[in-house]
Protein backbone atom coordinates (compact mmCIF):
# COMPACT_ATOMS: atom_id res chain seq x y z
CA UNK A 1 0.00 0.00 0.00
CA UNK A 2 1.49 3.30 -1.08
CA UNK A 3 0.59 6.33 0.13
CA UNK A 4 1.81 8.89 -2.66
CA UNK A 5 0.27 5.97 -5.06
CA UNK A 6 -1.68 7.91 -7.47
CA UNK A 7 -5.39 8.98 -6.85
CA UNK A 8 -7.92 6.95 -8.53
CA UNK A 9 -10.82 9.71 -9.09
CA UNK A 10 -12.74 7.50 -11.25
CA UNK A 11 -15.37 6.25 -8.96
CA UNK A 12 -15.01 8.05 -6.16
CA UNK A 13 -18.47 8.73 -3.84
CA UNK A 14 -19.25 12.26 -2.46
CA UNK A 15 -18.17 12.78 1.37
CA UNK A 16 -19.83 15.52 3.37
CA UNK A 17 -22.61 17.53 1.43
CA UNK A 18 -21.70 20.44 3.97
CA UNK A 19 -17.95 19.55 5.35
CA UNK A 20 -17.79 22.65 7.96
CA UNK A 21 -21.13 22.43 9.72
CA UNK A 22 -21.38 18.39 9.18
CA UNK A 23 -17.84 17.92 10.52
CA UNK A 24 -18.05 20.16 13.32
CA UNK A 25 -21.69 18.78 14.14
CA UNK A 26 -19.72 14.95 14.01
CA UNK A 27 -16.68 16.10 16.22
CA UNK A 28 -19.71 17.23 19.00
CA UNK A 29 -21.19 13.94 18.99
CA UNK A 30 -17.68 11.78 18.90
CA UNK A 31 -16.89 14.64 21.58
CA UNK A 32 -19.80 13.76 23.79
CA UNK A 33 -19.62 9.95 23.16
CA UNK A 34 -16.17 9.80 24.75
CA UNK A 35 -16.71 11.99 27.49
CA UNK A 36 -19.92 9.91 28.76
CA UNK A 37 -18.68 6.23 27.01
CA UNK A 38 -21.49 4.20 26.27
CA UNK A 39 -23.67 7.09 25.17
CA UNK A 40 -24.66 6.30 21.69
CA UNK A 41 -24.11 8.66 18.86
CA UNK A 42 -25.83 8.48 15.98
CA UNK A 43 -24.77 10.36 12.36
CA UNK A 44 -27.72 11.31 10.48
CA UNK A 45 -25.54 12.68 7.32
CA UNK A 46 -26.67 12.35 3.83
CA UNK A 47 -23.44 10.73 2.30
CA UNK A 48 -23.42 6.91 1.06
CA UNK A 49 -20.62 4.94 2.23
CA UNK A 50 -18.68 3.63 -0.11
CA UNK A 51 -18.23 -0.26 0.09
CA UNK A 52 -16.20 -1.52 3.36
CA UNK A 53 -17.21 1.48 5.78
CA UNK A 54 -20.30 2.16 7.12
CA UNK A 55 -21.77 5.49 8.09
CA UNK A 56 -20.43 6.03 11.80
CA UNK A 57 -17.48 5.30 11.04
CA UNK A 58 -17.44 7.09 7.32
CA UNK A 59 -18.59 10.47 9.53
CA UNK A 60 -16.27 9.54 12.22
CA UNK A 61 -13.14 9.49 9.80
CA UNK A 62 -14.00 12.13 7.71
CA UNK A 63 -14.76 14.66 11.07
CA UNK A 64 -11.06 13.22 12.99
CA UNK A 65 -8.03 12.25 9.96
CA UNK A 66 -6.29 14.54 8.06
CA UNK A 67 -2.50 15.09 6.59
CA UNK A 68 -1.03 14.68 9.97
CA UNK A 69 -2.95 11.25 11.07
CA UNK A 70 -1.72 7.81 9.47
CA UNK A 71 -4.19 5.67 9.02
CA UNK A 72 -4.53 1.75 9.02
CA UNK A 73 -6.44 -0.81 7.51
CA UNK A 74 -7.10 -4.29 8.03
CA UNK A 75 -7.16 -6.63 5.14
CA UNK A 76 -10.84 -6.75 4.59
CA UNK A 77 -10.50 -3.22 4.28
CA UNK A 78 -8.06 -2.95 1.36
CA UNK A 79 -10.71 -2.46 -1.58
CA UNK A 80 -9.34 0.32 -3.74
CA UNK A 81 -12.59 2.69 -3.78
CA UNK A 82 -12.72 2.96 -0.22
CA UNK A 83 -9.18 3.89 -0.41
CA UNK A 84 -9.78 6.65 -2.86
CA UNK A 85 -12.52 7.85 -0.78
CA UNK A 86 -10.59 8.11 2.75
CA UNK A 87 -7.39 9.35 0.45
CA UNK A 88 -9.30 12.31 -1.20
CA UNK A 89 -11.51 13.43 1.44
CA UNK A 90 -9.23 13.23 4.50
CA UNK A 91 -5.93 13.90 2.75
CA UNK A 92 -4.82 11.27 5.37
CA UNK A 93 -2.05 9.17 4.41
CA UNK A 94 -2.67 5.06 4.80
CA UNK A 95 0.11 3.04 6.07
CA UNK A 96 0.47 -0.66 6.03
CA UNK A 97 2.51 -0.25 9.68
CA UNK A 98 0.20 -0.63 12.41
CA UNK A 99 2.31 0.70 15.18
CA UNK A 100 2.58 4.03 13.83
CA UNK A 101 -1.24 4.47 12.58
CA UNK A 102 -2.99 7.60 14.27
CA UNK A 103 -6.26 5.82 13.11
CA UNK A 104 -7.23 2.55 12.60
CA UNK A 105 -10.02 0.96 10.96
CA UNK A 106 -11.09 -2.67 11.45
CA UNK A 107 -13.97 -4.14 9.54
CA UNK A 108 -13.22 -8.28 9.75
CA UNK A 109 -13.36 -9.30 13.54
CA UNK A 110 -13.27 -13.03 13.14
CA UNK A 111 -9.23 -12.63 12.00
CA UNK A 112 -8.71 -9.67 14.10
CA UNK A 113 -5.55 -7.74 14.35
CA UNK A 114 -4.04 -7.93 17.65
CA UNK A 115 -4.68 -4.39 19.47
CA UNK A 116 -1.23 -4.56 20.85
CA UNK A 117 0.28 -3.83 17.45
CA UNK A 118 -0.69 -0.39 17.65
CA UNK A 119 0.44 2.53 19.15
CA UNK A 120 0.42 2.41 22.46
CA UNK A 121 1.38 6.44 23.04
CA UNK A 122 4.69 7.81 24.28
CA UNK A 123 5.37 8.44 28.10
CA UNK A 124 5.15 12.32 27.38
CA UNK A 125 2.39 12.34 24.87
CA UNK A 126 0.09 9.16 25.47
CA UNK A 127 -2.66 11.13 23.35
CA UNK A 128 -0.36 9.54 20.15
CA UNK A 129 -1.76 6.14 21.00
CA UNK A 130 -3.34 4.54 17.62
CA UNK A 131 -7.49 5.49 18.18
CA UNK A 132 -8.85 2.13 16.79
CA UNK A 133 -12.01 1.88 15.16
CA UNK A 134 -14.10 -1.52 15.02
CA UNK A 135 -17.07 -1.82 12.61
CA UNK A 136 -19.48 -4.46 14.45
CA UNK A 137 -22.87 -5.35 13.08
CA UNK A 138 -24.39 -4.60 15.92
CA UNK A 139 -24.11 -2.04 18.93
CA UNK A 140 -27.61 -3.51 20.61
CA UNK A 141 -27.98 -7.05 20.14
CA UNK A 142 -24.58 -8.71 21.62
CA UNK A 143 -24.00 -9.53 24.83
CA UNK A 144 -24.16 -7.12 27.82
CA UNK A 145 -21.47 -5.74 28.84
CA UNK A 146 -20.89 -2.77 31.95
CA UNK A 147 -18.69 -0.11 32.04
CA UNK A 148 -16.94 2.28 34.58
CA UNK A 149 -15.01 4.95 34.80
CA UNK A 150 -14.86 8.37 34.44
CA UNK A 151 -18.21 10.01 32.35
CA UNK A 152 -19.82 7.74 33.63
CA UNK A 153 -22.42 8.08 36.87
CA UNK A 154 -22.90 4.56 38.46
CA UNK A 155 -22.09 2.02 35.51
CA UNK A 156 -23.63 1.74 31.25
CA UNK A 157 -24.39 -1.10 29.75
CA UNK A 158 -23.45 -1.72 26.07
CA UNK A 159 -24.46 -4.90 23.69
CA UNK A 160 -21.97 -4.60 20.87
CA UNK A 161 -21.79 -7.77 18.52
CA UNK A 162 -18.92 -9.85 17.31
CA UNK A 163 -16.25 -9.17 19.95
CA UNK A 164 -15.30 -11.99 21.81
CA UNK A 165 -13.73 -12.21 25.33
CA UNK A 166 -10.41 -12.55 24.34
CA UNK A 167 -10.71 -9.09 22.67
CA UNK A 168 -12.14 -7.54 25.67
CA UNK A 169 -9.25 -9.37 28.11
CA UNK A 170 -6.16 -7.82 25.51
CA UNK A 171 -7.93 -4.39 25.83
CA UNK A 172 -8.14 -4.63 29.93
CA UNK A 173 -4.21 -5.42 29.82
CA UNK A 174 -2.99 -2.71 27.36
CA UNK A 175 -5.06 -0.09 29.40
CA UNK A 176 -4.05 -1.35 32.61
CA UNK A 177 -0.63 0.63 31.94
CA UNK A 178 -2.28 3.33 31.99
CA UNK A 179 -1.30 6.55 30.89
CA UNK A 180 -0.60 3.85 27.83
CA UNK A 181 -3.41 2.18 26.24
CA UNK A 182 -5.61 2.45 23.08
CA UNK A 183 -8.85 4.14 22.59
CA UNK A 184 -11.67 2.16 20.44
CA UNK A 185 -14.90 3.38 18.93
CA UNK A 186 -17.31 0.84 18.46
CA UNK A 187 -19.61 1.59 15.17
CA UNK A 188 -22.53 -0.16 13.40
CA UNK A 189 -24.37 1.48 11.06
CA UNK A 190 -25.02 5.17 11.60
CA UNK A 191 -24.17 4.62 15.43
CA UNK A 192 -21.04 5.03 17.70
CA UNK A 193 -19.85 3.99 21.43
CA UNK A 194 -16.30 5.39 22.35
CA UNK A 195 -14.69 3.50 24.82
CA UNK A 196 -11.46 5.68 25.74
CA UNK A 197 -8.62 3.49 27.40
CA UNK A 198 -10.07 4.86 31.08
CA UNK A 199 -13.25 3.20 31.31
CA UNK A 200 -13.25 -0.33 32.66
CA UNK A 201 -15.16 -2.87 30.72
CA UNK A 202 -16.42 -6.02 32.80
CA UNK A 203 -18.40 -8.94 31.10
CA UNK B 1 10.81 38.29 -16.10
CA UNK B 2 12.99 37.52 -19.55
CA UNK B 3 10.51 35.87 -22.34
CA UNK B 4 11.09 32.23 -22.06
CA UNK B 5 10.05 32.36 -18.80
CA UNK B 6 6.76 34.64 -19.50
CA UNK B 7 6.18 31.76 -22.17
CA UNK B 8 6.16 28.55 -19.51
CA UNK B 9 4.09 30.74 -17.16
CA UNK B 10 0.95 30.85 -19.11
CA UNK B 11 1.36 27.37 -20.68
CA UNK B 12 1.41 29.00 -24.16
CA UNK B 13 2.87 27.30 -26.88
CA UNK B 14 1.80 23.40 -25.28
CA UNK B 15 -0.76 21.28 -26.84
CA UNK B 16 -3.69 22.26 -24.78
CA UNK B 17 -6.38 19.99 -26.28
CA UNK B 18 -4.44 17.18 -25.43
CA UNK B 19 -2.32 18.30 -22.63
CA UNK B 20 -4.71 18.13 -19.32
CA UNK B 21 -2.59 19.29 -17.51
CA UNK B 22 -2.26 22.85 -19.29
CA UNK B 23 -6.13 23.25 -19.64
CA UNK B 24 -6.09 22.89 -15.95
CA UNK B 25 -3.34 25.39 -16.12
CA UNK B 26 -4.80 28.02 -18.14
CA UNK B 27 -7.73 27.18 -15.86
CA UNK B 28 -6.45 28.30 -12.18
CA UNK B 29 -4.57 30.77 -13.70
CA UNK B 30 -7.37 32.72 -15.56
CA UNK B 31 -9.26 35.92 -13.47
CA UNK B 32 -12.62 34.48 -11.80
CA UNK B 33 -14.56 37.16 -13.97
CA UNK B 34 -13.43 35.78 -17.40
CA UNK B 35 -14.39 32.45 -16.75
CA UNK B 36 -17.86 33.25 -15.15
CA UNK B 37 -18.38 35.41 -18.39
CA UNK B 38 -17.49 32.94 -20.73
CA UNK B 39 -19.27 30.00 -18.45
CA UNK B 40 -22.43 32.25 -18.79
CA UNK B 41 -22.27 32.79 -23.02
CA UNK B 42 -21.52 28.94 -23.39
CA UNK B 43 -24.78 28.60 -22.36
CA UNK B 44 -24.33 24.89 -20.82
CA UNK B 45 -25.67 25.53 -17.35
CA UNK B 46 -27.46 21.71 -17.27
CA UNK B 47 -24.64 20.20 -16.98
CA UNK B 48 -23.44 21.75 -13.98
CA UNK B 49 -27.06 21.36 -12.49
CA UNK B 50 -26.84 17.33 -13.42
CA UNK B 51 -23.56 17.70 -12.26
CA UNK B 52 -22.48 15.25 -8.97
CA UNK B 53 -20.36 17.44 -6.58
CA UNK B 54 -17.59 14.79 -5.04
CA UNK B 55 -16.30 18.50 -3.35
CA UNK B 56 -18.31 21.26 -2.82
CA UNK B 57 -15.84 24.63 -3.16
CA UNK B 58 -13.94 25.01 -0.57
CA UNK B 59 -11.11 27.89 0.21
CA UNK B 60 -7.46 26.58 1.73
CA UNK B 61 -4.05 27.75 1.30
CA UNK B 62 -1.16 26.04 -0.30
CA UNK B 63 2.40 26.63 -0.13
CA UNK B 64 4.72 28.27 -3.35
CA UNK B 65 7.50 26.95 -3.90
CA UNK B 66 10.25 28.88 -5.82
CA UNK B 67 13.96 27.12 -6.76
CA UNK B 68 16.66 29.58 -6.16
CA UNK B 69 17.58 30.81 -9.88
CA UNK B 70 15.20 29.08 -11.12
CA UNK B 71 17.12 25.86 -11.12
CA UNK B 72 18.32 25.29 -7.70
CA UNK B 73 17.16 24.11 -3.93
CA UNK B 74 13.47 24.61 -3.80
CA UNK B 75 12.46 27.57 -0.96
CA UNK B 76 9.27 27.89 -0.02
CA UNK B 77 8.23 31.57 -1.93
CA UNK B 78 5.13 32.22 0.58
CA UNK B 79 1.39 30.54 0.84
CA UNK B 80 -1.21 31.52 -1.57
CA UNK B 81 -5.25 31.38 -1.38
CA UNK B 82 -6.57 28.48 -3.60
CA UNK B 83 -10.03 27.47 -3.80
CA UNK B 84 -10.41 23.66 -4.99
CA UNK B 85 -13.86 21.65 -6.13
CA UNK B 86 -14.54 18.21 -7.75
CA UNK B 87 -17.49 17.23 -9.55
CA UNK B 88 -18.78 14.04 -11.66
CA UNK B 89 -20.11 14.84 -14.97
CA UNK B 90 -23.93 13.13 -16.01
CA UNK B 91 -22.07 11.06 -18.12
CA UNK B 92 -19.29 9.87 -15.28
CA UNK B 93 -16.14 11.92 -16.25
CA UNK B 94 -14.45 13.03 -12.80
CA UNK B 95 -13.10 16.85 -12.96
CA UNK B 96 -11.26 18.83 -10.75
CA UNK B 97 -10.95 22.35 -10.28
CA UNK B 98 -8.09 24.03 -8.33
CA UNK B 99 -7.79 28.04 -8.61
CA UNK B 100 -6.09 30.98 -7.65
CA UNK B 101 -8.05 33.03 -4.97
CA UNK B 102 -11.59 32.80 -3.31
CA UNK B 103 -14.50 32.80 -6.01
CA UNK B 104 -16.17 29.59 -5.41
CA UNK B 105 -17.89 29.95 -8.65
CA UNK B 106 -14.44 29.97 -10.32
CA UNK B 107 -13.49 26.62 -8.72
CA UNK B 108 -16.94 25.14 -9.63
CA UNK B 109 -16.51 25.96 -13.43
CA UNK B 110 -12.82 25.09 -13.28
CA UNK B 111 -13.51 21.16 -12.02
CA UNK B 112 -16.93 21.06 -14.43
CA UNK B 113 -14.82 22.63 -17.70
CA UNK B 114 -12.40 19.72 -16.63
CA UNK B 115 -14.56 16.76 -16.57
CA UNK B 116 -16.39 18.48 -20.06
CA UNK B 117 -12.43 18.16 -21.92
CA UNK B 118 -12.15 14.53 -20.95
CA UNK B 119 -15.69 14.09 -22.37
CA UNK B 120 -15.45 13.16 -26.23
CA UNK B 121 -18.92 14.89 -26.52
CA UNK B 122 -18.14 18.20 -25.03
CA UNK B 123 -14.83 18.43 -25.15
CA UNK B 124 -14.71 20.54 -28.92
CA UNK B 125 -17.67 23.06 -26.99
CA UNK B 126 -15.29 23.51 -23.60
CA UNK B 127 -12.23 23.54 -25.92
CA UNK B 128 -13.62 26.36 -28.14
CA UNK B 129 -15.92 28.25 -25.75
CA UNK B 130 -13.82 28.40 -22.59
CA UNK B 131 -10.11 27.30 -22.53
CA UNK B 132 -9.37 29.15 -26.02
CA UNK B 133 -10.51 32.37 -25.51
CA UNK B 134 -9.16 32.23 -21.72
CA UNK B 135 -5.68 31.17 -23.41
CA UNK B 136 -6.16 33.72 -25.77
CA UNK B 137 -6.50 36.54 -23.17
CA UNK B 138 -3.92 35.45 -20.92
CA UNK B 139 -1.35 35.45 -23.61
CA UNK B 140 -2.34 39.16 -24.46
CA UNK B 141 -2.25 40.03 -20.76
CA UNK B 142 1.71 38.24 -20.92
CA UNK B 143 2.35 39.82 -23.81
CA UNK B 144 1.02 43.17 -22.67
CA UNK B 145 3.30 42.87 -19.47
CA UNK B 146 6.10 41.52 -21.03
CA UNK B 147 6.15 44.90 -23.74
CA UNK B 148 5.74 47.11 -20.34
CA UNK B 149 8.51 45.90 -18.91
CA UNK B 150 10.34 45.45 -22.25
CA UNK B 151 9.87 49.41 -22.06
CA UNK B 152 11.47 49.87 -19.28
CA UNK B 153 14.27 48.10 -19.50
CA UNK B 154 17.86 50.51 -19.32
CA UNK B 155 20.59 50.07 -21.51
CA UNK B 156 24.09 50.32 -19.29
CA UNK B 157 26.43 50.79 -22.10
CA UNK B 158 29.39 50.95 -19.72
CA UNK B 159 28.61 47.58 -18.27
CA UNK B 160 28.13 44.29 -20.07
CA UNK B 161 25.27 41.81 -19.68
CA UNK B 162 25.98 38.37 -18.29
CA UNK B 163 22.98 36.98 -19.86
CA UNK B 164 21.07 37.97 -22.96
CA UNK B 165 17.70 39.77 -22.01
Amino acid sequence: MNAYAPLDLASVLPGFTDPTTESQTAFRAIMNATAKPGTLAVFDNAFVPPQGINKAAGACLLTLADQDTKLWLDESLQISDLQSWLRFHTGAPLTSSDGESTFALIGDLTNMASLGGFDQGDAKYPDRATTVIVMVTSLTSGSSLTLKGPGIQTEAQISPEGLNAAFWEERAELVSHFQFGIDLMLCAGNQLISIPRTTRVSF
Amino acid sequence: MNETHTEKFVGIGADVADNRKAWISVLSKAKAGDVVQLWEQAATPELMQLAQTLRPPEIGMVMVQGRTGGAGAPFNLGEMTVTRCAVRLDSGETGIGYVAGRNKQHAKIAAVVDAMMQSPSHRQLAQDRIIAPLEATAKSRSALISKKAKATQVEFFTMVRDRKA
